[in-house]
């Protein structure tokens, strides 16, 4: 036990004496919750709408208020002509066009009809969809206005709501891949290069002539691993909570335990490849290429699992971090209980004992 | 009982393609200080990693203190001191840390042991908080060869211990060598430097995973069973080049500013000495000379 806490020891001396190890411990989790969360957006907002206001009447300005009132658009007025709107286009000054015509108030009030232009930027055809949706949803909110309901006969009016993320707050689908990718390269790319700096040092060699257990030198390796990785984790929620505003919903235990789990499957697989190799660099490269990008491709944060062809959604099974990852947007999100996770629980205790079981039995008690 | 123990030892690599080590048998007495002496690539380290139980032999047995190294593995590694070729602590530890670590991870305390220890790790002890991997080749060597003592081992296993260490740093070594050897522990140290085998008790001569000799460094030197001559001229290697060419003479090697020489029956060193001033060589000194343990490996291996 003495030896094992003096091993322990030390592994924390080699995290704590390396900057390179703290800067990718802990520099990494900060710098992806800041790029996922501000840079990497999906969410359209500040566009910049010229408006062109042929009629200039009461209604066209009501209308132009509301616009400029929700947080979507960034409005300029010009008097412009099509020559103008395609300029502006042309020029990046303005990613939207809206066009009253001359008599748009008097058409609205006695034709009973009124008819406006919008013209969109169709070279980025998602934010175009959504800009149009935008100005639709304002345009409808506005004709209910003025003309109340009562006058037609039939009228469906959907009340929409997003479950778990009224706001629309886009960081939140971003916070547990992230979780999930920060600790998936923290955990397995630092296990394997610590393991097998021990065998480029040649150190290993004493270590097994050593009275102490081989499989300890594992398990030992592990522990300050696990702890740090906590550590990691807890900062994520932190960044998650008080940076990013996404808030915790359910059980905050329970969500730790699960990390917990993931984190030694990860673990897991660091030990697993430093088995496979005596050179660091050969570990940190399958750590990174081995499971970043199955991590990114695979647990359905950024790319949906759902529109993937058959074959790609059966690997996906393979990849742990998609099952965290759902259990991170259910506890957390969602606010379920175990009830509604243990599956992906079990799936995921399923990958450790197996990797755990494969790594501990591949580890040589000698050099060869 | 012999504190070392190989019988007929084999050890291939790369699924038998390269031959390590070719049916090697010798022992080691308790108490000893034993010399493994051979060139680089001669399967010394892997007789030390079969004797520290980190390497399995393709045929042949060997034991430490009486234990099988295939069978007793876990009994012999807490008996037993290594200190492998590469320089194998922790560079970013401080020296306390590493000699700590070791100390704990054999079951010891630096204070249990201390006394073996005292007399090298007092020369470190200044450095006590610089980290490994910023000591001098010497320290290092004496911090090695302290962690490796820290758990007082019965049999101690150094690996090259002196390759890369200053002339003085060497002897000093040497000198804690011969101290350990009387507290009454057995030592096995290989080491290419032929004029280290000398401060040997025994030695064997190894080559090409074999064992030429294995004997005191006297014995082996006086087993040397033809004359042997120094002889030098102005032009050292126009005199190599003819003596090579000469049927009198035996065998010619270069060593240091004289080139050490053996002669066929009926030669004298007088007759061929006359023969390279009549060809033309300048200022032609010979001398018979006292074999050294490194002409009886250059001899010994010419002959096999």
């Amino acid at each position: 036990m003495k030896q094992f806490l003096a091993f322990i020891r030390k592994e924390f001396f080699h995290v704590f004496r390396d900057k390179r190890t703290l800067l990718i411990m802990f520099g990494l989790p900060v710098v992806q919750i800041v790029l996922f969360g501000f840079a990497l957006t999906s969410e359209v907002k500040d566009i910049t709408l010229t408006i062109v206001d042929h009629a200039r009447d009461v209604n066209t300005r009501q209308l132009i208020g509301k616009i400029k009132s929700s947080s979507y658009f960034i409005v300029s007025e010009a008097p412009l002509d099509d020559n103008g709107i395609a300029d502006a286009f042309k020029k990046g000054r303005s990613r939207c066009a809206l066009i009253f015509p001359a008599n748009f108030g008097s058409d609205l009030q006695h034709g009973g009809k009124a008819q406006l232009q919008i013209i969109t930027d169709g070279s980025d055809p998602n934010t175009a969809k959504t800009v149009i949706n935008y100005i639709s949803a304002i345009t409808t909110a506005y004709q209910q206005e003025v003309s109340p309901a009562a006058r037609l006969p039939y009228m469906i009016v959907p009340e929409t709501r997003m479950l778990y993320n009224e706001e629309g707050n886009g960081s939140l689908n971003f916070i547990p891949g992230v979780m999930a990718l920060v600790l998936m390269i923290v955990c397995t790319a630092l296990t394997s290069v610590s393991v097998v700096r021990e065998k480029e040092l040649g150190t290993m060699e004493i270590l097994l002539v050593s009275p102490f257990q081989p499989l300890m030198v594992l398990i030992a390796k592990a522990i300050p691993y696990l702890i740090l990785s906590l550590a990691n984790f807890i900062l994520i929620l932190v960044l998650a909570v008080f940076v990013l505003n996404v808030g915790i919903k359910g059980s905050i235990l329970l969500l730790f335990l699960e990390s917990m789990l993931f984190i030694i499957t990860c673990l897991s697989l660091g030990l697993l490849i430093s088995n496979t190799t005596n050179s660091q660099q050969t570990a940190l490269l399958l750590s990174m290429m081995g499971m970043m990008i199955p991590t990114m491709i695979f647990t359905g944060f950024m790319f949906p699992l759902e529109n993937m062809p058959l074959i790609f959604r059966y690997i996906s099974n393979l990849i742990p971090s998609r099952w965290y990852f759902l259990v991170v947007k259910a506890v957390m999100l969602k606010g379920l209980g175990f009830e509604y996770v243990w599956k992906e629980t079990l799936v995921l205790l399923g990958m450790t004992t197996a990797a755990l079981a494969v790594a501990l039995r591949n580890f040589k008690t000698r050099l060869s | 009982m012999s504190a070392v123990l190989l019988d007929h030892i084999t050890k291939t690599y790369d699924n038998g393609k390269v031959l390590a080590v070719d049916d090697v048998s010798l022992q080691v007495a308790e108490g000893e200080l034993f010399g493994l002496i051979g060139p680089d690539g001669a399967g010394k380290t892997s007789l030390f990693r079969i004797l520290t139980t980190l390497l399995l032999p393709d045929k042949g047995q060997a034991a430490v203190r009486g234990y099988d190294c295939a069978k007793d593995y876990k009994i012999i590694r807490s008996k037993i001191g290594y200190m492998p070729g590469k320089f194998s602590l922790y560079q970013d530890l401080t020296v306390k840390e590493n000699l700590d670590f070791f100390a704990t991870l054999f079951g010891s305390s630096i204070t249990e042991n201390y006394a073996l220890i005292k007399d090298i790790y007092e020369q470190i002890k200044p450095f006590n908080d610089r980290r490994a991997g910023k000591l001098s080749g010497g320290m290092k060597q004496k911090l090695a060869l302290c962690c490796a003592l820290i758990h007082k081992p019965e049999v101690l296993f150094l690996d090259e211990p002196t390759t890369g260490v200053d002339v003085v740093s060497r002897k000093e070594f040497w000198e804690m060598l011969r101290q350990l050897k009387q507290q009454g522990i057995t030592i096995v140290v290989s080491t290419p430097y032929m004029d280290e085998a000398m401060l040997c008790e025994r030695i064997a001569l190894i080559q090409g995973g074999k064992i030429m000799s294995v004997d005191t460094p006297a014995a082996i030197m006086a087993q040397f069973p033809v004359k042997l001559y120094a002889i030098k001229a102005d032009n050292i290697y126009r005199l190599l080049t003819a003596l090579r060419t000469n049927p009198t003479v035996e065998s010619s090697y270069a060593f240091g500013e004289y080139i050490h020489i053996t002669l066929h029956e009926n030669a004298t060193i007088a007759g061929l000495q006359q023969q390279m001033q009549r060809e033309g060589h300048t200022n032609v000194a010979a001398k018979p000379i006292q074999p050294g343990v490194e002409d009886s490996f250059i001899r010994l291996m010419n002959q096999a």
